[in-house]
């Protein structure tokens, strides 16, 4: 076990190397000058100079490309022009928002869409499993932050059951509170990606089902919730959690856009703020911070995978 | 004599039987025709409903703002007194256009990408790395990013979701090559002296074009989601050209006193991508590798 987690990480190297490389091209093709940007509207051009020097922006394109792969290897992630922050603390004031609506959603959407795609697939044919498949279909279709301004306008504002925006931290205001800020966005968040896994877990559970070992089971007399709930569903539990990384980071890329919808202050808000604000080294540093995040959810995703299934043998 | 003459006709009989057959079950296949149904609709919608109406998509009459939905305005208008049915219709003609062309681009280029790297065996390591890393990022904020460098414009929202999708079309192209070149035919073909570029060209494509078109319709439909999300986000085409994603983003300051603004356009998006996801779905079940002639 601990030989391939070794051996993952160290396949995840080259990888990670490559998404550095190329968060520093992207950044170096947006248009505009970031030494104009801090010097503001009425610096003289000497002022410019003088910060695109103290910046390094001056020197050669390779060297400014190592220098910042190194400055990586030794934990600098540079510092946002804008916020007056390293990089790194303002995605860390920012991390717990994200991580609990990224959380609260994967636990939203993993029992339903399983629990959905496993009654389509039992059902097969009949009319559960049509109203199923349209309630996936019309999930994975719809836009979550068309729905969530939708929503905010009936639970929020007409209603006034949810907070229509903002977040309340854990620690500071209770579970209570943290769990409505964060309900609603959590729920449109989950949609999408309950559809998606809806529409996974009842074509994997078709696939088991008409093994014949699930005739043998039945055969034998095992009783059908046990057949379809262990001797079905374990097998369709592979497919289910190699779609979970992929659900993980659908979730991820979805909190960008809900953040904005409800004001949840998460790193999502952060990347929109820099991009609109040209503040080239936060942008560089959350896209970078996110590649790392996904390459280390997919080496966590092969780990269960492996527990899951004992038949994936890494070698 | 009659042999040689039946033995080339033989598989081309066999492949017309299966185009025929695949076009017959398409026809019979419920949810392909309402998504063809759908997606027809809007494109008639979008490119001849404009021509039909014969208003002006930025015409602002500041007296006529924020009009319920009514006999004259069936979907209301804007904070701007626009008509926003018309601003809906052309809004359509921007928000597929990308839709399509987001498909074909990253059809493209994935179907390069993938079939280099599985039929050159050599160059897969590097080239799946490279995919894997783009992966890696969930494509909005791929195409946050490239979006963000190549500027607020129509044509760098195609070319940014394009590159989002590019990982994913170049799999399932790379999947069918890697089947592909191991059958027997591929083997026979390169013993009678054909060249690579002839067996990819005859051999290896035409075979990957089912499951590619599969997943362009899928990818159809997402790009059809993320322009919206991109408008919204403020890095979509900008107004006041409407396209579904910034009409949504521009009403969303007068969601409560004028819902309709907003809700009109999400109910296009929403339609758009159910048609294409059917259609898909539809593909899937029919151009699935795996097809099998029955008698």
């Amino acid at each position: 076990m601990l030989r391939i987690v070794v051996i993952r990480l160290i396949q995840a190297i080259p990888v990670l190397l490559l998404i550095a490389v190329m968060a520093f091209i992207l950044m170096h093709l947006i248009p505009g000058d970031p030494a104009v940007v801090i010097a503001g509207a009425d610096a003289g051009p000497a002022a410019v100079e003088r910060i695109r020097h103290e910046l390094g922006l001056d020197r050669p394109i390779l060297e400014q490309l190592l220098n910042w792969l190194v400055n990586l290897g030794t934990g600098d992630f540079g510092r946002s022009l804008v916020l007056n922050q390293t990089v790194l603390s303002a995605v860390g004031e920012r991390l717990p928002v994200t991580m609990s609506l990224a959380m609260l959603s994967l636990a939203i959407t993993l029992p339903i869409g399983v629990f959905l795609g496993i009654l389509a697939a039992y059902f097969r044919g009949s009319w559960i499993d049509a109203a199923v498949m349209t309630l996936a279909l019309v999930g994975v279709s719809v836009p979550a932050f068309w729905i969530g301004i939708l929503s905010v306008i009936l639970f929020s504002v007409t209603l006034g059951w949810f907070p229509s925006a903002g977040y309340a931290p854990l620690l500071a205001d209770g579970p209570g509170a943290w769990l409505s800020s964060l309900i609603q966005p959590a729920f449109i968040l989950s949609l999408f990606q309950i559809g998606f896994l809806a529409r996974m877990t009842r074509s994997g559970m078709l696939d088991v089902l008409d093994q014949d070992f699930i005739r043998t089971a039945r055969a034998k007399g095992v009783s059908e919730w046990r057949t379809v709930g262990r001797h079905a569903f374990r097998n369709a539990l592979v497919g289910v959690v190699t779609v979970a990384g992929i659900i993980l980071s659908l979730l991820i890329g979805g909190s960008v856009v809900i953040e904005q919808v409800f004001a949840l202050p998460g790193i999502g808000r952060l990347v929109v703020q820099a991009i609109l604000a040209r503040d080239y080294p936060l942008i560089q540093g959350t896209m970078l911070l996110f590649g790392f995040a996904f390459v280390v959810i997919n080496i966590c995703v092969d780990l269960i995978y492996l527990w899951v299934d004992p038949r994936v043998r890494y070698d | 004599m009659t042999d040689l003459a039946l033995s080339p006709n033989r598989p081309l009989e066999l492949a017309e039987r299966r185009r025929f057959l695949a076009l017959r079950k398409l026809a019979a296949h419920r949810s392909f025709k309402i998504g063809l149904l759908i997606v027809s609709v809007l494109v008639l919608a979008a490119f001849i409903g404009p021509w039909l109406t014969g208003i002006d998509p930025t015409s602002m009459r500041i007296r006529n703002k924020f009009k319920p939905p009514s006999d004259q305005f069936l979907m209301g208008t804007d904070n701007y007194g626009r008509d926003v049915l018309t601003r809906v219709l052309y809004g359509g003609q921007l928000s597929l256009g990308i839709g399509f062309f987001v498909a074909i681009l990253s059809g493209m280029a994935g179907t390069i990408v993938g079939v280099v790297a599985g039929h050159f065996r050599a160059l897969d390591a590097y080239l799946m790395r490279v995919m894997d890393a783009l992966l890696a990022f969930p494509a909005i904020l791929v195409a946050i990013g490239i979006g963000a460098a190549l500027g607020p414009q129509a044509t760098s929202i195609v070319i940014a979701l394009a590159v989002a999708y590019v990982p994913r079309t170049a799999r399932v192209v790379r999947a069918s090559t890697l089947v592909i070149r191991e059958m027997e035919y591929i083997e026979a073909a390169r013993v009678s002296g054909a060249s690579n570029l002839r067996i990819i060209v005859k051999h290896i494509l035409p075979n990957c074009l089912g499951p590619l078109t599969v997943q362009l319709t899928f990818v159809f439909a997402y790009a059809i989601l993320a322009e919206a999300a991109l408008s919204f986000l403020g890095i979509g085409p900008p107004p006041p050209a409407p396209s579904w994603g910034n009409i949504i983003a521009e009403g969303r300051d007068h969601a409560v006193e004028a819902w309709w603004i907003m809700l009109f356009p999400g109910i296009a998006i929403s339609l758009a991508a159910l048609g294409m996801n059917l259609l898909g779905d539809g593909l899937r079940d029919v151009l699935d590798p795996r097809l099998k002639i029955e008698s």
